[in-house]
C-alpha cells in the first residue's frame, strides 16, 4: 500500500483516497465546508488548504488526490494563516445574525470560525443582500448566509435525483436557487437542511422552536415506512420537536425521507388521549375501568368465530406478541395484519423478506422491478437503486408503470402475461436478466394483490431456484414489504391463512361475517362498516377511530419501548423518547387488563418477560441490527393459478400514507404543494 | 454587474423558426453522443438572435426539452454569462467596455453619453424605444480604445464627440457605419500604417 507522511506521521492509505481523507486517517482534523464523503468532491470553499512539500502554495486537500511519498503538513503557521485568510473572506459576506439564526448551536461556519478563524474582520464595505427563494414548504430559506459550498447543489442532482437546485449568476452574484422558486419535488429534500453548514437552509416547520441544547435526544427507529430508517428523536418536554437521521450505512446511509422527518407533528395533533365510548351516535369520553368492562362483556357475549381482529401499519412486535396471546387465551381465531389481500408465504423466512439486503443494491447488476414503485414504497430503497444506477448505470427493468423514480428504467411488460412469458425464458427481458451475475428481482405488494399474485411470488422464486439465483452467497429474492409492523407480524404467526385460502379473513370481513371486530392501529384497512361493532386501540383519532364503538387509547410509536423487523429482516429496538397524553396506556398493560378481566391473571408480568417470549417467536434470529441467517429450502409450494391481466401498480399517496401523516400540518402542506406542482405541469 | 434579473412580461411560447432548427441540430452533430448538452451555449445564441436579441424563460424550457436536459441547468448557463440577454433590449444594443484600457482612454466619457442621450440607467430602452445600453467587461479590442459594441458591431477610437453622433444616428434610426472613427484601417498604427519599425513589409 501507498505511504504518506502527515505531519510526520508515516501512514498507509488505499489508493483513490484523497489528501483530506488520509488526513482523517492519520487522525488530524481538517475543517471543510464543501467537502461530504457522499457528494462528488467540488473544491469551492478552500477551507481545507494544507501545506504539502515542495508546493509553494497551499493545496486544496479535498480535490488533491493523495499519492505515494507526499509530505502534508497540516498544522504549520502556513496552513493556520491560509485558514484564517478564507475564513475572513467567508464571513466577509455573512451576516453576523447568530442569535437570531437556527443554526445556532449547531453551525459548522460557527464551529470553524472559532476553532481556525479570526478574531476581526477588515472588511469595511456593505455586506452583500440577497433575497429569499421559496423551496417548498420544508425548506427555509435564508439566502444571505448562504457561503456557496453547492452541497444542497450536488446533493439534489446527486442523491435525490431531481436537478431542481442550482447556482446562478456568478462570481459575488452568484446565488442558490430552484428553478423559478418551484417546491422541491423530492421525497429526499429535507436532506439538504442537515447538509447545509451553515442557516442558509433550515428547517421551516421548526423555525425559531427550540434551541439544539435544550433538546433530549434518543436514538431510536422510524417506523413511517418497512426500512427502519435509524433517526434521532429531539425532544423538548412532551413535544417532540424534530427527527433527525443517524448514520446506518446498512440502512438509511446519513439520509431520512421527508415523511420520516415531519410527519412528526403529527404526534402532537388528533391524539386519543382518553378511552371513549359510543353512545347514541356520539363519542362520550369514558374511564378505564369503565371501558374494559364494555370490552370484555362484548367479547364474552359474541361468539368466538365472529371475533376478528387486526394490527395496523406502526405496531411493535412487542403488542402485536402481546395482542395474540390475548387473542389465543379467549380463543379467537380470524387475524390479520395486512391492509389489503396481498398474497404471502410465510413458510420460510426468504419468502417474505428482502433478502439481498439493502446494502446488497449495490453490488446488483441488473434490477427487475414487478409492480413496485420503490420511491414511495421505501424512499431509501429508491435511494439506494439510485445510488447504482448512477455508479454503474445498471439496466433497471420495470414490470408495470411507476412513474419517475428519479433513474432512468425500461418498461419491458405490463401484463402478467409478460412476467410468464419472464420466467419462461421466452423473452428479452430474461436474457438481460439471465446473463447478469448479480441480479436482484424487486416484487411489489401491488403485484401480489393481483389475481396471479401467488403465480408471480412462486414463480419467480422457483424461476430464481431453478437459475441458481438464491444461493448462500447470492440472493436475488426479494419482496417489498410496505409496512414497518408487517415481516414482525409474520413472524410472530398473527395472520390465520390455509395452503388453499390466503385471504380467508379479507373474505370474510367484506362478507360482514364477523360480529365484533378489535382493531390495533389499523387506520388504512379497507373496508366499509356495516353493523360491527368495533372496538380501536390507537393513538390517533384517524380514520378508524371515527367509525369505532369503543376507543382505547394507546401511545404512538415514539412512546413506547418495541421491536420492529425491517423489511430485510433486520431486528432493532425502538426507544421510548416521550410519553404519551392523557391516560393513553401502553398497548401490552391494555391487553393485560382484559385478561385479568377476563381470565383472572396476568399476560406478562412485566416488559422483559414480554420482550423476551418475543425474541423467541422471531424466525431465523441471531442478533439484534444483523441480517437474519435465512435458510434456503426447495419447499413446495403450490405455483397458483395464472391469470392474464394488467399489472396496476397501486398509487400510494405518500404523504397521507398513516395516521401521523394524516394528522400533520406539514405533511398536508407538502401534499398541496405536490398536487400545485403537478398541475402546473400538465397545465403548460 | 447585479445579478441578471428575468422579464416580468414573458411570452407563453417559443419554438426555433424552420431555418433555425435546422441550424441547431447542425449544433447538435458537432458533439459526441451524451455530450449533446453541450450545445446549450450556441442553442441559447441562436435562440438570442431569433428573439429580437433577449431569451426568453419559454426558450430556456424548450432548448432544457431540446437536449433533455435539466430546466435549472440551463437557467445557470444563462445567467452565468453577461452575454445573454434575459429581458428585452432596444433595437440596438450598445455595449460599452470599460475594462481597464478602454477605462484609461476615457470610456467613463462614454458611459456618460449614453446616460444622457439614451437612458439614465443601463439595461433601461431609451424613451423612443430604439436603444439601451450596458456596460461589459473586455471585447478584446484593446489597441482601439475606448470601443463599443452595436449589435453585432465594433465602433472604435471613440470620443466624446463622435460618440454623441453615434448615439444620434442611433436614435433617428440611421446607423452610422461601424469601425475606427479616427480613420484607422482596422487595429493599424495610425500614421504610416504599412509600415512597422520603418520597413515597408507588415
Amino acid at each position: 500500500m501507498p505511504k504518506i507522511i502527515i505531519n510526520d506521521k508515516e501512514i498507509e492509505f488505499e489508493n483513490g483516497m484523497t489528501v483530506l481523507q488520509a488526513c482523517e486517517l492519520a487522525g488530524f482534523e481538517i475543517p471543510r465546508f464543501c467537502y461530504h464523503e457522499r457528494l462528488s468532491i467540488a473544491g469551492n470553499c478552500r477551507m481545507c488548504l494544507v501545506e504539502m512539500e515542495k508546493s509553494p502554495k497551499p493545496i486544496a486537500s479535498c480535490a488533491m488526490p493523495a499519492t505515494d511519498g507526499m509530505n502534508i503538513k497540516t498544522n504549520t503557521s502556513m496552513v493556520e494563516k491560509a485558514r484564517k485568510g478564507v475564513m475572513e473572506f467567508l464571513l466577509a459576506n455573512h451576516p453576523l445574525d447568530c442569535p437570531v439564526c437556527d443554526q445556532g448551536g449547531e453551525c459548522d461556519l460557527q464551529d470553524q470560525s472559532l476553532y481556525y478563524g479570526f478574531d476581526k474582520s477588515r472588511f469595511k464595505e456593505n455586506k452583500r443582500e440577497v433575497k429569499d427563494k421559496y423551496m417548498g414548504p420544508l425548506i427555509k430559506t435564508i439566502m444571505t448566509r448562504c457561503i456557496h459550498c453547492t452541497r444542497c447543489v450536488r446533493f439534489a442532482t446527486e442523491v435525490g435525483g431531481v436537478t431542481e437546485l442550482g447556482a446562478i449568476g456568478r462570481g459575488e452574484n452568484m446565488e442558490i436557487t430552484t428553478y423559478l422558486e418551484k417546491s422541491m419535488e423530492s421525497e429526499l429534500s429535507a436532506n439538504v437542511i442537515d447538509l447545509c453548514p451553515v442557516g442558509a437552509l433550515t428547517s421551516k416547520p421548526y423555525a425559531f422552536e427550540a434551541r439544539p441544547w435544550e433538546l433530549k435526544k434518543t436514538e431510536t427507529i422510524d417506523v413511517m415506512d418497512s426500512v427502519g430508517s435509524n433517526i434521532r428523536v429531539d425532544t423538548y418536554g412532551w413535544e417532540v420537536k424534530r427527527i433527525l437521521p443517524r448514520l446506518n450505512n446498512n440502512i438509511n446511509e446519513e439520509w431520512i425521507s421527508d415523511k420520516t422527518r415531519y410527519a412528526c407533528d403529527g404526534l402532537l395533533k388528533q391524539r386519543l388521549d382518553k378511552p371513549y365510548k359510543r353512545e347514541n351516535g356520539k363519542l362520550v369520553e369514558s374511564t378505564w375501568d369503565e371501558i374494559i368492562n364494555i370490552v370484555c362483556s362484548k367479547i364474552k357475549e359474541t361468539e368466538k368465530n365472529l371475533v376478528a381482529a387486526h394490527v395496523g401499519d406502526m405496531q411493535s412486535m412487542e403488542t402485536i406478541n402481546s395482542f395474540k396471546s390475548l387473542l389465543d387465551s379467549i380463543g379467537v381465531n380470524n387475524y390479520d395484519f395486512r391492509e389489503k389481500p396481498f398474497y404471502i408465504n410465510p413458510e420460510n423466512k426468504i419468502n417474505y423478506i428482502f433478502n439481498t439486503s439493502i446494502k446488497g443494491i449495490e453490488e446488483s447488476d441488473c434490477i427487475v422491478l414487478v409492480g413496485s414503485n420503490p420511491r414511495h414504497e421505501a424512499t431509501m430503497v429508491n435511494a439506494r437503486i439510485r445510488k447504482n444506477f448512477v455508479n454503474k448505470k445498471t439496466s433497471i427493468l420495470s414490470f408495470g408503470n411507476p412513474g419517475d423514480l428519479t433513474y432512468d428504467y425500461t418498461i419491458v411488460g405490463n401484463t402478467t402475461e409478460d412476467i410468464k412469458k419472464f420466467v419462461n425464458k421466452q423473452n428479452k427481458a430474461s436474457e438481460i436478466f439471465l446473463k447478469s451475475k448479480k441480479p436482484i428481482i424487486i416484487i411489489g405488494e401491488s403485484a401480489l394483490e393481483l389475481e396471479s399474485g401467488q403465480f408471480i411470488l412462486e414463480s419467480i422464486k422457483k424461476f430464481l431456484l431453478d437459475n441458481n439465483f438464491i444461493n448462500e452467497k447470492w440472493n436475488a429474492f426479494n419482496i417489498l414489504i410496505q409496512n414497518a409492523s408487517s415481516i414482525g407480524a409474520i413472524d410472530i404467526g398473527f395472520l390465520k391463512i390455509s395452503k388453499k385460502n390466503n385471504f380467508e379473513f379479507f373474505n370474510k370481513l367484506n362478507n360482514h361475517q364477523f360480529s365484533l371486530l378489535y382493531l390495533v392501529g389499523s387506520d388504512n384497512l379497507d373496508f366499509t362498516k356495516k353493523d360491527e361493532f368495533i372496538i380501536y386501540q390507537g393513538s390517533h383519532g384517524d380514520r378508524t377511530a371515527q367509525i369505532a364503538d369503543i376507543i382505547l387509547p394507546s401511545p404512538a410509536f415514539t412512546e413506547q419501548n418495541g421491536l420492529f423487523i425491517n423489511l430485510e429482516g433486520r431486528l432493532q429496538k425502538s426507544i421510548k423518547s416521550t410519553y404519551p397524553p392523557g391516560v393513553a396506556k401502553e398497548d401490552w398493560r391494555i391487553f393485560n387488563l382484559i385478561s385479568r378481566h377476563l381470565n383472572n391473571q396476568d399476560l406478562f408480568k412485566n416488559f422483559k418477560e414480554l420482550r423476551d417470549n418475543t425474541l423467541k417467536k422471531i424466525k431465523d434470529h441471531s442478533d439484534f441490527d444483523v441480517l437474519p441467517k435465512t435458510k434456503i429450502s426447495q419447499e413446495n409450494s403450490e405455483i397458483g393459478s395464472f391469470t392474464n391481466e394488467s399489472v396496476l401498480i397501486k398509487a400510494i399517496d405518500y404523504y397521507f400514507s398513516n395516521s401521523i401523516a394524516r394528522s400533520s400540518k406539514t405533511m398536508s402542506d407538502c401534499r398541496a404543494a405536490r398536487s400545485k406542482n403537478l398541475k402546473n405541469q400538465t397545465g403548460t | 454587474m447585479s445579478l441578471k434579473k428575468v422579464h416580468d412580461k414573458q411570452p407563453e411560447t417559443f419554438e426555433f423558426t424552420k431555418e433555425n432548427l435546422e441550424l441547431a441540430n447542425n449544433i447538435l452533430k458537432k458533439y459526441p453522443e451524451g455530450r449533446k448538452k453541450s450545445a446549450v451555449m450556441p442553442l441559447l445564441y441562436l435562440a438570442q438572435n431569433q428573439n429580437d436579441n433577449w431569451i426568453p424563460l419559454a426558450a430556456l424550457k424548450y432548448i432544457g426539452k431540446f437536449l433533455s436536459m435539466p430546466y435549472v441547468n440551463v437557467y445557470e448557463v444563462a445567467t452565468f454569462y453577461t452575454m445573454y440577454n434575459l429581458a428585452p433590449v432596444g433595437k440596438y444594443f450598445v455595449q460599452v467596455c470599460t475594462t481597464s484600457p478602454c477605462l484609461l482612454r476615457g470610456a467613463n466619457e462614454i458611459v456618460k453619453v449614453c446616460q444622457d442621450k439614451i437612458s439614465e440607467n443601463k439595461e433601461t430602452i431609451s424613451k423612443n424605444g430604439l436603444c439601451s445600453w450596458t456596460e461589459v467587461e473586455c471585447l478584446g479590442a484593446c489597441v482601439n480604445a475606448p470601443m463599443i459594441q452595436i449589435n453585432n458591431d465594433y465602433y472604435e477610437d471613440l470620443d466624446k464627440n463622435s460618440m454623441e453622433k453615434i448615439v444620434d444616428s442611433l436614435t433617428e434610426n440611421k446607423p452610422l457605419k461601424p469601425g475606427s472613427y479616427r480613420g484607422r484601417k482596422s487595429s493599424a498604427p495610425e500614421k504610416n500604417e504599412n509600415k512597422i519599425n520603418g520597413t515597408n513589409n507588415a
